[in-house]
């Protein structure tokens, strides 16, 4: 099983699962901070190493970058980014204040895992539900740094199977505050296959 | 002056006048190779200690095996004289605590120690370093001097 074949039937399963997932994110979203969230309907790409960092502004760029390590029918790893804008977006949300000073507080690297923890949670319930596979996921580890550092984590997995990354990017809105989260999913190489079976999108 | 820029599993050789930079550097490893008397640098940008470990491994730039050889290779082809060769590393962080047996975590500190022992069999000197901690690394190869930059968030911008 090659990723760089991944059909066109495929993408659309992870795109449902992404769609289903950012709904159950969005609603507990909006539990948490009792306001209304809407969301846009996901995008799923496949891309080049080279590509990942552009799609969030350059690999410079900072950004924060919440990471779990998933287990149970598949193993792997999630990666969940949000720019910095949208990290302080996400925080005034949650605090009901702004912030624009450059750095984050251990308070607001604590509420940003949270929310990260919250969102994985949806996505994997979604897969999980979807493909019938039992999936745990761990604590979060969350770090703020260049977006090429951060991604350089989820590309040396997927580095392993291929030199394409698939992602599924995800905006909620809240008012005039917008959002952007990209969803990195990496199932270990033997785990790829059997996600496949489980989608249905291989003969078993 | 041309600046030339090395993504994720890439590399590229120049004479001076030239910079070649690599940015944002996490867990990969940046190596540098120099040749003082032609003035000309080299800088490979990888992601994985060694090329013999997976089976897709076409991508020669991706790994510390391979790319250096590569890297050797081209600057020879430009005129450098292998010698005299010099290296510099950076980059090698783990970007993400984890109390975890998982070795992909380790990743950073693996290709650091691949990339020594790879400069090592040629002979080639690592000058000077900046690698592990737990945070990116942006760095700038002037061709004219060898000098190397180190960019951080946070945590400054220094010459090695």
């Amino acid at each position: 099983m090659d990723i760089n074949n991944l059909n066109i039937m495929l993408l659309d399963i992870l795109k449902e699962i992404g769609n289903i997932g950012s709904g159950n994110a969005a609603t507990a979203l909006a539990n948490i901070i009792n306001e209304k969230i809407d969301m846009d309907v996901p995008q799923v790409k496949i891309l080049d190493f080279n590509e990942v960092a552009n799609v969030l502004g350059g690999a410079e760029k900072p950004v924060v970058g919440i990471y779990f390590e998933m287990n149970g029918d598949i193993k792997g790893s999630i990666m969940f980014i949000l720019d910095i804008d949208s990290a302080r977006c996400l925080l005034k949300l949650l605090f009901k204040s702004s912030n624009e000073k450059d750095e984050f507080t251990d308070m607001d690297m604590s509420a940003l895992s949270e929310v990260g923890n919250i969102l994985a949670a949806s996505y994997i319930n979604s897969l999980s539900m979807l493909s019938n596979m039992v999936l745990k996921i761990s604590v979060p580890s969350i770090a703020f740094d260049m977006a090429g550092a951060i991604l350089s984590v989820p590309a040396i997995q997927f580095g392993y199977i291929s030199d394409k990354v698939l992602f599924i990017e995800t905006q909620f809105k809240e008012g005039n505050n917008q959002v952007t989260g990209n969803l990195f999913l990496i199932p270990e190489l033997d785990s790829f296959e059997t996600m496949l079976k489980k989608l249905g999108v291989v003969e078993i | 002056m041309k600046v030339i820029k090395v993504g994720m599993a890439d590399l590229a050789v120049s004479k001076s006048p030239c910079i070649i930079t690599t940015l944002g550097l996490g867990s990969c490893v940046g190596i540098v190779l120099y040749d003082k008397t032609n003035k000309i640098g080299g800088l490979a940008h990888i992601m994985l200690p060694s090329s013999l470990d997976i089976k897709n491994n076409s991508n020669k730039a991706k790994f510390a095996d391979t790319a250096i050889e590569i890297l050797i290779e081209k600057m020879l082809k430009i005129g450098a004289n292998k010698n005299i060769l010099i290296a510099k590393l950076a980059g090698g962080a783990q970007m993400f605590k984890f109390s975890t047996r998982n070795e992909l975590l380790r990743i950073g500190e693996r290709n650091v120690i691949a990339s020594k022992k790879k400069l090592k069999e040629y002979g080639i000197p690592i000058v000077a370093e900046d690698t592990g901690g737990n945070y990116g690394r942006t760095i700038e190869l002037n061709c004219e001097d060898g000098s190397l930059m180190v960019r951080t968030i946070g945590k400054g911008c220094k010459y090695i």
